[in-house]
C-alpha cells in the first residue's frame, strides 16, 4: 500500500450526551472512545462487533452523518472531519453508505428509477438520457429487471430492496462504500446472493469498502483485512486468514469461540469460552482495559492501564491488549480461570 | 410412544386479501429428551407450527387442520380453559424478543412465582423460593438479589434467561423455543444455548428450536427437519442433514453460508445462491412447490406433489431426485 | 451472473418513472366513496360560481311572501325579509366556501413550511416556535379568531386571515411532529449522504411521507373553518351585508326557529354536506396517494 489510502480515521471519538441540561444527572454515552483505521483502495476492511460496541457510530462517523466528538477523518486524504454541511457537499459523491434494514432506507413514496437517480440529480450529473443509461447500468449490474424501475419499494422483496439499495449507492461511483449490517435482516439465501453481488461488483468498480456486521460467518467471507471492535475501541485488526488463524486479544478469542458454526462435529468438539456477564454498560467510564471485567486471563495491570493497539508479533497483526508480547504471543484463554471454560457437550 | 406428536397440522388465515395457508402439511414426532429443530427462512411456517402446538394463534380468521398429541393424548378435544391449564405446566413457550414478553410492571421473582402460584399450587414463600432455584439454573448470578429486579433493569441475554426461567418452572414436558437466541449477541447467545442442552440433559425436557440459523442447529439440535413454503421437505438427524443434505433446497440453504464459500478459479470467493422467490402462500398447488427455483426440476416435479420418502435410516426427504452424497 | 452481465445485450430505460397519476385517478375511480366526495366538493362550487348567474336576485325582498314553506316557487322557502332561501344558499356558498378552503389552505402553507424546518432543524428556533405555538393552542380556535379579526377590521379577506392564522398553530404542531419521526428514517440519512440539500430533504422526502397527516387536518379544517366564518359574521366581524353567508343565514334563523325551522336546516345541511364532501374526498386522496395502498 504504497499509494495513499482512500480512509485514514485516527482518534476518532464519539460521544453522546444524554439527559436534559436541566434536570441533572447528564451521563455521557462513549459510543466511539479514540478508533484509528485505514481502508486502502479497493480494500474490504471488515468491522465486526457485538451490539453496543460502536461499530455503526463509527461508520456514520466517517459518512458525517454524525458529528464526530474529536479525531480526524481523511477521505483521498483530506480531513473531512470538521468540515461544515455545506463544505462536505462535494465529496458525498465519493462516500456512499447502505444501511441494514431495507424496508426503511428507500423513500416509500418514490419509484425504484427515481430512487436510484437521486444521487445524480442531487449533483447535477448528466441529463436525462445521460441518467437513464446510468441508471439502467447500475440496475442491470446489481441484478434487477429492468421493469422494476416504476416499481415503489414496498411492491420489491427485501432482496431486491437492498440491490436498489446497493445501485443507489453506486451510482455515483464512490471510492469508498459504507455497509451497516446490509445483510442482517435478510435471509441465508438472498444475503448469499447480496454477498455475492457486493464482491463482483467491487472488482468491477475498485470501490473500497467499510463492512460493518456483527456476524463472523460473513465478515470472514467478505473481508481483506478485520477489525474487531468492544466497547468504542478496536481491540484487533489483522488480515483474515491472519485473524481467524491467530486471534490474539482474548475478546477475539471468546468471540470465535462463541460463533456458531454450521458444521455439527467441529461444533461440538470444540472447546468453548462462554464469558461471564454482560457488556458493561457504555456510560460508566472504565479504567484501564475495556475487557477487563469480563476477562479471564485479566492482571492488575489491565485494571489500571488502557492498552494501546499495537503489531507486537508483526506490524499486520495489531492487538490492544497487556498479554500479548513478542516473545510468548497471544495469551490462551482456555488455560485461563477453569471456571469460565465450558467443555461444550 | 412419543412425547409430542403432530400430524397432518395445517394452518390457514383468513385475511382480506384471501386466505394464506402458513403450514399447509406439517407431521413430526418428538421424543423424550430430545431437540428438535425445525429450520427455514421466513415465511416458511415454522413460527405459525410453534404458535399452533399450544394453540396460541387465537380463534379469529384461524382454521387449523390434523391433530397434536401430547403423550398420547389428543389436544385438539381440550377446551381452551383445558388447554390453558396445558400451557405453562406441560407445553411451555420462549419467544424472540425477551423485553416485550415480560410484564415490565412487575418484578422478575413475581412473575416467576405467578406460573408457579397458578399451576402448581405453591404458598407464595415456596414459590419465591422455588424462583431463586429456577434464575440459578438458567445461570444467573447472584439469584436471590435479582428476583427483585424489574425487567428494564437486565440486559437483552438476561431477559432471555428470565423467560426461560418462566418457561421451566413447572418441568414442561415440552418446551417450544421460537428463535430463542436472535436477538442476542453471539457471546450471550452461547450462554443461552448452553441453558437448552442442561435442561435436556438434566431433566430430560424435550425441546423443539425454531431457528433461521443454521449454526445454531448444528450446536445443539438431534434432529433437524427443513422447512420449505408451509412442509417439511426434509427431516434427519443433525449430523446426517450436515453431512449428506439431499433436497435441493437442503443443499442450496447449506451452500449459501458464508462459512462454504467456493473459491473460484479466477481466485475469487463465491457464495451459491437460491434464485426466484418463495411462492405466495394463498395456493397450494399440487406439485413441488420448490420446483420453480430448483436445478434438479423435471416435469414430474410439476405434475404431482413429492411425497416424505426414507433416503436412509431416520432421514426422509419429499423430492423426486433427491442428490446422493455429501456436498463437494 | 457477472460474466452475464456484462456480456448481455445493454439496454436502457427510456424514461424514469414518475408517480402515474394515470394509476392515481384509476384508483380513485374504483372507491365509490371518494367519487361521491368529490361529486359533492365539484357540485357545490359548482354551484356557488353558477347560483348567483342563473337564480334569482339573492336579496330581492317580497314582503308578500315573508317566511313561506317550501313550494314551487320558492325550492326552499322564503325567509324573514321575504328573501328567496335557494337563491341565497348558492350566493352564501361563495363566501363560505372562500372562508373554508382559502383560509386552510393559506394554513397549511405556512404551518407546514414552519413545522417542517422546526420539527428538521430542531434547536432554538425549535424552542422558541414551540412556545409561541402553546400559548397560541392555549386559546380555543374561535377565541382567537375573533380576537384576531376584531383588531383587523370586518372583510372577506380580514377574515380569511383570521381563519387562516388560527389555524397555523395546529398545522406547526402536527407538520413537526411528522417532520420529527420521519427525519429518523433511514431514507432520509441516505437521502444526506447524497448531498441532498435541506429543502430538498424537507420537501421531497419528507413532506411527501407526511401527506396523509395533512389531508387529514384539511379535511377536518375545512369544515371548522365554515363554521368559523358564520361565527364572526354572527357577531358583526365578517362579510358585510348584502353579502352572506351560510353562516349568516344559519344564525339569523335563530330567532324564527320555531316558525321556521328549514331556514336553520337548509344552511345547516349545505354545511353538513359540504364537510361530508371534503371528508371522504381527503379519505379518498390519502389512500390513492399511498403507494402502499394495493387497492
Amino acid at each position: 500500500m504504497s499509494e495513499q489510502p482512500v480512509l485514514e480515521v485516527s482518534n476518532l471519538v464519539k460521544h453522546f450526551q444524554s439527559g436534559s441540561r436541566l434536570g441533572g444527572g447528564r451521563t455521557v454515552v462513549r459510543a466511539v472512545d479514540g478508533v484509528d483505521l485505514t481502508i486502502g483502495r479497493g480494500e474490504i476492511l471488515g468491522l465486526v462487533g457485538e451490539s453496543g460496541s460502536g461499530k455503526s457510530t463509527v461508520g456514520s462517523c466517517i459518512a458525517r452523518l454524525t458529528q464526530p466528538t474529536s479525531g480526524t477523518i481523511r477521505l483521498l486524504g483530506r480531513d473531512i472531519s470538521t468540515l461544515s454541511r455545506r463544505e462536505m457537499r462535494p465529496l458525498r459523491s465519493e462516500v456512499h453508505v447502505v444501511f441494514q434494514d431495507p424496508y426503511s432506507s428507500l423513500n416509500p413514496r418514490m419509484t425504484v428509477g427515481q430512487i436510484v437517480t437521486e444521487p445524480l440529480r442531487q449533483h447535477h450529473r448528466g441529463g436525462r438520457a445521460e441518467r437513464n443509461r446510468i441508471v439502467s447500468d447500475m440496475l442491470e449490474r446489481t441484478g434487477l429487471s429492468l421493469e422494476l424501475v416504476g416499481r415503489y419499494p414496498h411492491e420489491l422483496s427485501g432482496g431486491q430492496r437492498q440491490r436498489v439499495a446497493l445501485a443507489r449507492a453506486l451510482v455515483l461511483g464512490p471510492s469508498l462504500v459504507i455497509a451497516d449490517e446490509p445483510v442482517s435482516a435478510l435471509d441465508v439465501s438472498v444475503q448469499a446472493s447480496i454477498l455475492n453481488v457486493i464482491l463482483d461488483l467491487q472488482v468491477e468498480l475498485g470501490f473500497s469498502c467499510l463492512f460493518i456486521t456483527h456476524d463472523l460467518s460473513v465478515v470472514e467471507f467478505i473481508s481483506d483485512r478485520i477489525a474487531v471492535m468492544y466497547l468504542g475501541k478496536i481491540v484487533e485488526t489483522a488480515t483474515r486468514a491472519e485473524l481467524f488463524r491467530d486471534p490474539q486479544h482474548p475478546y477475539t478469542q471468546a468471540l470465535l469461540s462463541a460463533a456458531p458454526m454450521a458444521d455439527p462435529s467441529s461444533a461440538r468438539g470444540r472447546e468453548r469460552i462462554i464469558l461471564s456477564g454482560d457488556l458493561p454498560s457504555p456510560t460508566e467510564e472504565i479504567s484501564g482495559c475495556p475487557f477487563h471485567a469480563r476477562c479471564p486471563v485479566a492482571i492488575d495491570r489491565c485494571r489500571t492501564e488502557v492498552p494501546r493497539l499495537l503489531g507486537v508479533t508483526s506490524p499486520e497483526h495489531q492487538s490492544a491488549c497487556h498479554l500479548v508480547t513478542a516473545e510468548n504471543g497471544a495469551p490462551h484463554i482456555k488455560q485461563g480461570d477453569k471456571n469460565l471454560v465450558h467443555n461444550a457437550s | 410412544m412419543s412425547v409430542l406428536e403432530v400430524e397432518h397440522l395445517r394452518v390457514e388465515f383468513g385475511t382480506e386479501n384471501g386466505p394464506v395457508i402458513a403450514v399447509k402439511d406439517v407431521s413430526f414426532t418428538l421424543e423424550k429428551g430430545e431437540i428438535l429443530s425445525l429450520v427455514g427462512e421466513s415465511g416458511c411456517g415454522k413460527s405459525t407450527v410453534a404458535m399452533s402446538i399450544p394453540r396460541l394463534l387465537g380463534d379469529s380468521h384461524v382454521t387449523l387442520g390434523g391433530s397434536v398429541h401430547l403423550n398420547g393424548v389428543d389436544l385438539s378435544a381440550y377446551s381452551e380453559k383445558r388447554m390453558q391449564e396445558v400451557r405453562g405446566k406441560e407445553i411451555s413457550v420462549v419467544f424472540q424478543e425477551p423485553m416485550t414478553s415480560l410484564n415490565p410492571a412487575y418484578t422478575v421473582g413475581n412473575q416467576i412465582s405467578e406460573v408457579l402460584l397458578q399451576h402448581e399450587g405453591l404458598s407464595r414463600r415456596a414459590a419465591l423460593a422455588r424462583a431463586v432455584e429456577l434464575l440459578e439454573l438458567v445461570g444467573i448470578p447472584d439469584a436471590q438479589r435479582r428476583t427483585a429486579a424489574f425487567p428494564h433493569e437486565l440486559s437483552g441475554g438476561m431477559r432471555q434467561r428470565v423467560m426461560i426461567a418462566i418457561a421451566v418452572a413447572c418441568n414442561p414436558l415440552v418446551l417450544i423455543a421460537d428463535e430463542p437466541t436472535t436477538a442476542l449477541d453471539v457471546t450471550i447467545q452461547a450462554g443461552v444455548l448452553d441453558i437448552f442442552r442442561r435442561l435436556r440433559d438434566n431433566l430430560g425436557t424435550s425441546i423443539v428450536l425454531i431457528t433461521h440459523d443454521l449454526g445454531v442447529v448444528a450446536d445443539i439440535a438431534d434432529r433437524v427437519a427443513i422447512m420449505y413454503a408451509g412442509r417439511i421437505v426434509e427431516m434427519a438427524s443433525t449430523a446426517e442433514i450436515f453431512a449428506a443434505p439431499t433436497h435441493p433446497y437442503t443443499r442450496g440453504l447449506l451452500g449459501a453460508l458464508p462459512s462454504r464459500a467456493i473459491m473460484q478459479a479466477n481466485g475469487r470467493r463465491r457464495l451459491t445462491d437460491i434464485p426466484g422467490l418463495v411462492p405466495s402462500p394463498s395456493t397450494d398447488p399440487d406439485q413441488c412447490q420448490f420446483a420453480p427455483r430448483c436445478a434438479s426440476a423435471s416435469i414430474e416435479c410439476t405434475a404431482a406433489r413429492p411425497t416424505a420418502e426414507p433416503v436412509a435410516v431416520g432421514h426422509t426427504v419429499s423430492c423426486y431426485h433427491p442428490a446422493v452424497g455429501a456436498m463437494l | 451472473m457477472s460474466q452475464k452481465l456484462i456480456t448481455a445485450k445493454r439496454k436502457t430505460v427510456s424514461s424514469i418513472p414518475r408517480p402515474r397519476w394515470q394509476r392515481v385517478v384509476r384508483r380513485f375511480a374504483r372507491r365509490p366513496m371518494a367519487v361521491t366526495g368529490l361529486i359533492l366538493v365539484v357540485g357545490f362550487v359548482l354551484f356557488a360560481l353558477l347560483g348567483p348567474i342563473l337564480l334569482s336576485d339573492p336579496n330581492q325582498q317580497d314582503f308578500a311572501a315573508i317566511l313561506q314553506t317550501p313550494s314551487l316557487a320558492h325550492l326552499l322557502g322564503t325567509d324573514d325579509l321575504g328573501r328567496d332561501v335557494f337563491a341565497r344558499i348558492a350566493n352564501g356558498a361563495r363566501v363560505s366556501l372562500m372562508a373554508g378552503v382559502m383560509s386552510t389552505a393559506l394554513a397549511l402553507i405556512i404551518g407546514i413550511t414552519i413545522g417542517l424546518i422546526t420539527g428538521f432543524y430542531r434547536g432554538w428556533v425549535d424552542v422558541i416556535v414551540m412556545r409561541i405555538v402553546d400559548v397560541m393552542l392555549a386559546f380555543p380556535f374561535l377565541i382567537f379568531a375573533v380576537g384576531l379579526a376584531a383588531i383587523l377590521g370586518a372583510s372577506l379577506t380580514n377574515v380569511i386571515i383570521a381563519l387562516a392564522v388560527s389555524q397555523v398553530p395546529e398545522v406547526i404542531r402536527i407538520a413537526r411532529g411528522e417532520a420529527m419521526a420521519i427525519r429518523e428514517q433511514e431514507f432520509v440519512s441516505g437521502a444526506v449522504a447524497d448531498g441532498a440539500r435541506d429543502g430538498t430533504i424537507m420537501f421531497r422526502y419528507i413532506a411527501p411521507n407526511a401527506m396523509g397527516a395533512f389531508i387529514v387536518q384539511a379535511t377536518v379544517a375545512i369544515p371548522a373553518a365554515i363554521i368559523g366564518e358564520a361565527t364572526l359574521s354572527f357577531l358583526g366581524l365578517g362579510v358585510q351585508p348584502p353579502m352572506s353567508s351560510w353562516g349568516i343565514m344559519l344564525t339569523s334563523a335563530q330567532q324564527y326557529l320555531a316558525q321556521a325551522p328549514y331556514l336553520a336546516l337548509f344552511p345547516g345541511i349545505a354545511i353538513a354536506l359540504t364537510a361530508l364532501g371534503f371528508n371522504l374526498l381527503g379519505d379518498g386522496l390519502r389512500d390513492v396517494l399511498d403507494p402502499k395502498e394495493t387497492r
